[in-house]
């Protein structure tokens, strides 16, 4: 291949990454999925709008298909793979399946990410802050009622917890 | 992973959970744009930048010079037949002489990463001489307009003539209708991995699909092989809707894989994937409802135009669901229709959910509302008095065999409490503009409207869509086999709560969904649960059969006095004999079983004939706000009662019911692919606007349970009517707050406030 490459290091969930000789135009959701072997960030829209590839960049959530990967070598990255151990589920993974928050579950990777990161700032979100926090995930396959159920059930489950 | 400790058994009827998603809650679920192999190629297509063009010249040499091409194909490579196409074969594998719509594939393009594809597509020289496009449905159907295609310019036409002709009604209304063109917008892109056989003696195919088999017949006459040659495998679907029964990438990375002797991943951007699958048709359509002045319906008249663009698709068989559905679910005896489905320079149309019946009842619809007020009824009443009833018959002649519980649809859905008027205290962001902060709060007019309608469930006119299935017991385990397309549906959750029911065992596994056992038919139609759903139940009734056998030969019983009940095998007075875990140890069962629903006839010359198969009613109310100085809408609440003949998976169904209606208010009030002279204006989601989280709103769904005695469960199809009455019932709530005579969807800001 005659493309601009260069090699570069990322930190994904954690570790360290080496992105050896790779084109310098490929966005952060193309490197985690097709050389990092993190296919957990979805691409749907390359455009920003749907959210399916929601990744946090420094605690952010932001839309891996709109970040240079090459230009993220500073940033503390996390996925949807560092979401539960690996093993065992989260509490909003969990009540996304119990709630039928999930159908076709293209859109499932980014939700996850969006939730967790709406309630690590907010762990009581009213009804219209879920719904605001939520309108940048496209979800084509529910309507997005079973979604808004689960994300009551993880935080009626939370604030239990925390009681 | 286990999700969660139960005490219940997941059989039919409880909410049982996808055993897909955990994978999917992890981001570990193999969707087909997930695949990978090693010394893997990409793929990418050439579109026309045309309507409407002949193509004078192709010079591909300029991408065969770029460092990392591998290969790059156009029509004079294909080996085989040269066309392709769901009903009728219509449709070029790569364009050779005319490209007959915007984004029409013309070359292939295999390298090593998909910025060289991109690159290698743009060297690419293709001197087209551009032509004048057809893209005026009406001028299709004049046939002196000259053909845009070899098979011509109008697909089909069918007329509908029943009763008296002559027939006038105390109560004449009239009206024009249009539906724009709506995209399926299904989340996962198109996306395949082809894997050719060492010497290119065949490939296996791992695809996003709602059809394996249909799939595998067109791919393998195409690439010139046998069927058996033909390998597909469902990769992960991200969403269908309609959009994935024909065929896109499938003959495309087929050959780029054997032509390079290496696997080859192709995966739609979503600009092409605007371009690569096609639409919901548009459609125009004017209605005459002829009724007694107490509002009795006598006789309806239509005439309906259905654009199928530039190839035929499934445009045939969305022309009948039309021209069939236009009396909607109410007792008609006489009616007056004809319909055309016609070939334009548009983009192609084929199946969306709802399939042609979308269309007819936007239409009919708005045509009850004004009967409703030319008698002076309620929009209820008006429905009421004419809601069909089993043994009623379709303007077809056909009668209805199905429970059809119409009325009882319309009252539950009456019954549902409305909800609460806006107050000073409503969030900004629940009424219409939004954070936008737009809408003066005591100038928001509120209105309430109706829908309700009929849908065919299955395949139509003589169509055998049989679906097949085999069931493995071995040692107190169940595996079950298919060839059913999942596509987030829930059929993976479905099958294994039916086994659980009738062979009491609770460990089912899922075996590989591939074209290794009979077809399945599409994902589509509604059609799963009652023919795939009929299949697994057949096959595991065969092997609890085998179970009962050997344990009364074992025993020394009449098998006739055995029966599996719960988890245990029990004689006639119930006592259990065994468990079914005991009575399987060591042992193995296996049985397939092919379900057929009955026979379907054609239609006549007159539209006369029992061409469907099976029927589903629903009904929505609708209530809006509306913002009537800027033209916003927002769509405060739903409610529905829907005839599901019975429940199966509570979880599932609601699942069904919500995101059907969200697809409904999207296409009354934001989605349209907007097409201009041919060319699409807006194929990307910043420009096609979907249902967001705000958008959705409140949904209050009841199920009206009258078990159908076609239906192999009981259960009819839950997919389709969800999205089909909630579109014209809340245009009607614009309609009744804003007093605007709109005849069109979707409904833009400028039809209500210019």
């Amino acid at each position: 291949m005659s493309l601009e490459n260069q090699s570069y290091t990322l930190s994904v969930n954690n570790k360290s990454h080496e992105v050896q000789d790779a084109w310098i135009g490929e966005s952060l959701l193309y490197v985690l999925r097709e050389r990092l072997g993190m296919p957990g960030a979805k691409g749907a829209c390359e455009q920003g709008e749907c959210g399916s590839c929601t990744v946090l960049l420094d605690g952010e959530a932001v839309c891996s298909c709109l970040v240079l990967a090459a230009a993220a070598t500073e940033a503390d990255i996390r996925t949807v793979e560092s979401i539960g151990d690996g093993q065992t589920l989260s509490d909003v993974q969990q009540a996304f399946i119990e709630s039928g928050a999930v159908q076709c579950g293209f859109c499932t990777p980014g939700l996850i990410v969006a939730v967790e990161n709406l309630l690590t700032h907010n762990p009581q979100p009213t009804e219209m802050q879920v719904k605001e926090a939520l309108s940048g995930n496209i979800c084509r396959c529910t309507g997005y009622g079973r979604i808004f159920d689960a994300v009551s059930v993880a935080v009626a489950r939370r604030t239990g917890a925390s009681q | 992973m286990s999700v969660k400790t139960r005490t219940r058994r997941d059989v039919l009827g409880t909410s049982a959970l996808r055993p897909d998603a955990v994978p999917k809650v992890q981001g570990k679920f193999a969707f087909s744009s997930d695949l990978w192999a090693e010394n893997m190629l990409w793929g990418a297509t050439l579109r026309s930048p045309h309507a409407y063009a002949r193509i004078v010249s192709i010079d591909t040499t300029p991408a065969w010079k770029i460092d990392g091409v591998e290969c790059v194909l156009t029509h004079e490579d294909v080996p085989g037949k040269p066309t392709y196409g769901l009903i009728a074969s219509d449709q070029p594998v790569l364009a050779r002489d005319f490209v007959r719509h915007m984004g029409e594939p013309v070359v292939l393009v295999a390298a090593d990463h998909p910025e060289t594809c991109r690159r290698a597509l743009a060297a690419i020289k293709v001197e087209y001489e551009v032509l004048e496009p057809l893209v005026n449905p009406e001028k299709s159907i004049d046939l002196s307009v000259p053909p845009i295609h070899p098979d011509g310019n109008l697909i089909r036409r069918q007329q509908i003539i029943r009763g008296d002709q002559n027939l006038v009604g105390e109560v004449v209304v009239e009206g024009n209708y249009e539906l724009g063109m709506q995209d399926q917008a299904f989340l996962g892109t198109e996306a395949a991995l082809a894997l050719p056989d060492p010497g290119g003696t065949g490939v296996e195919l791992y695809v996003a699909t709602q059809w394996l088999h249909e799939d595998r017949g067109q791919i393998a006459a195409c690439l010139n092989l046998p069927e058996e040659k033909v390998r597909l495998v469902l990769g992960g679907v991200g969403g269908a809707f309609g959009a994935r029964e024909d065929i896109s990438l499938q003959v495309h990375s087929c050959l780029l894989a054997l032509r390079t002797s290496r696997p080859v991943k192709m995966q739609y951007s979503r600009q092409e994937s605007f371009f690569g699958h096609v639409h919901r048709h548009p459609a125009q359509i004017w209605m005459r409802h002829h009724a007694t002045k107490d509002g009795r319906l006598l006789r309806v008249e239509a005439r309906v135009v259905m654009d199928g663009g530039a190839y035929a698709s499934t445009s045939s068989a969305v022309l009948i669901n039309a021209v069939t559905h236009v009396q909607g679910p109410y007792k008609c005896e006489h009616a007056t229709v004809d319909g055309y489905a016609v070939r334009t320079n548009n983009p192609p149309c084929g199946a969306m959910r709802g399939f042609g019946v979308v269309q007819a009842c936007f239409a009919h619809e708005g045509q009850m509302d004004k009967l409703a007020a030319a008698c002076g009824i309620s929009p209820v009443d008006i429905r009421l008095i004419n809601a069909m009833e089993t043994g009623d018959r379709l303007i077809t002649g056909q009668p209805i065999l199905n429970s059809a519980p119409v009325a009882q649809c319309i009252r539950e859905t009456a019954e549902i409490p409305m909800p609460p008027n806006m107050t000073n205290e409503t969030d900004v962001l629940a009424i219409p503009g939004g954070s936008g902060l737009t809408a003066t709060p005591s100038k928001i007019r509120r209105g309430v409207g109706w829908g309700v309608s009929i849908k065919n469930l299955m395949y139509s006119e003589g169509f055998d869509d049989f679906s097949t299935a085999r069931c493995t017991v071995e040692d107190g385990r169940v595996s079950l086999k298919f060839a059913t397309s999942e596509v987030g549906q829930g059929f993976v959750t479905l099958a294994p709560q039916i086994a659980r029911t009738v062979l009491g065992l609770d460990e089912v596994f899922i075996e590989t969904i591939d074209t290794g056992i009979g077809s399945a038919g599409s994902t589509s139609a509604s059609r799963q649960t009652w023919m795939s759903g009929g299949a697994v139940n057949g096959a595991c009734k065969l092997v609890a059969i085998n179970i009962v056998a050997d344990v009364a030969k074992r025993r020394g019983l009449d098998p006739s006095t055995l029966q599996i009940q719960g988890t245990d095998i029990v004689d006639l007075t119930g006592n259990a004999v065994e468990s079914v875990i005991s009575a399987t140890k060591d042992k193995r069962f296996s049985e397939t079983y092919e379900f057929h629903h009955q026979p379907t006839g054609e239609l006549d010359e007159n539209g006369q004939g029992d061409c469907h198969t099976a029927f589903a009613f629903v009904a929505h109310r609708a209530v809006v706000d509306v913002d009537p100085e800027l033209g916003l809408v927002k769509v405060v609440q739903i409610a529905t009662a829907q005839d599901v003949g019975r429940v199966l998976n509570p979880l599932s169904l609601l699942g069904q019911v919500e995101g059907g209606i969200a697809q409904g208010l999207g296409l009354a009030v934001m989605e349209e692919i907007i097409v201009e002279n041919g060319r699409v204006r807006n194929p990307s989601f910043t420009d096609y606007l979907l249902p967001t989280a705000l958008d959705a709103p409140d949904v209050i769904a009841r199920y009206v349970e009258v078990p159908d005695p076609y239906a192999p469960l009981g259960a009819k199809g839950v997919g389709e009517p969800p999205c089909i009455s909630v579109t014209p019932a809340i245009v009607a709530a614009i309609r009744d707050a804003t007093g605007v005579d709109l005849q069109r969807v979707p409904v833009r800001p400028q039809d209500i406030c210019l």
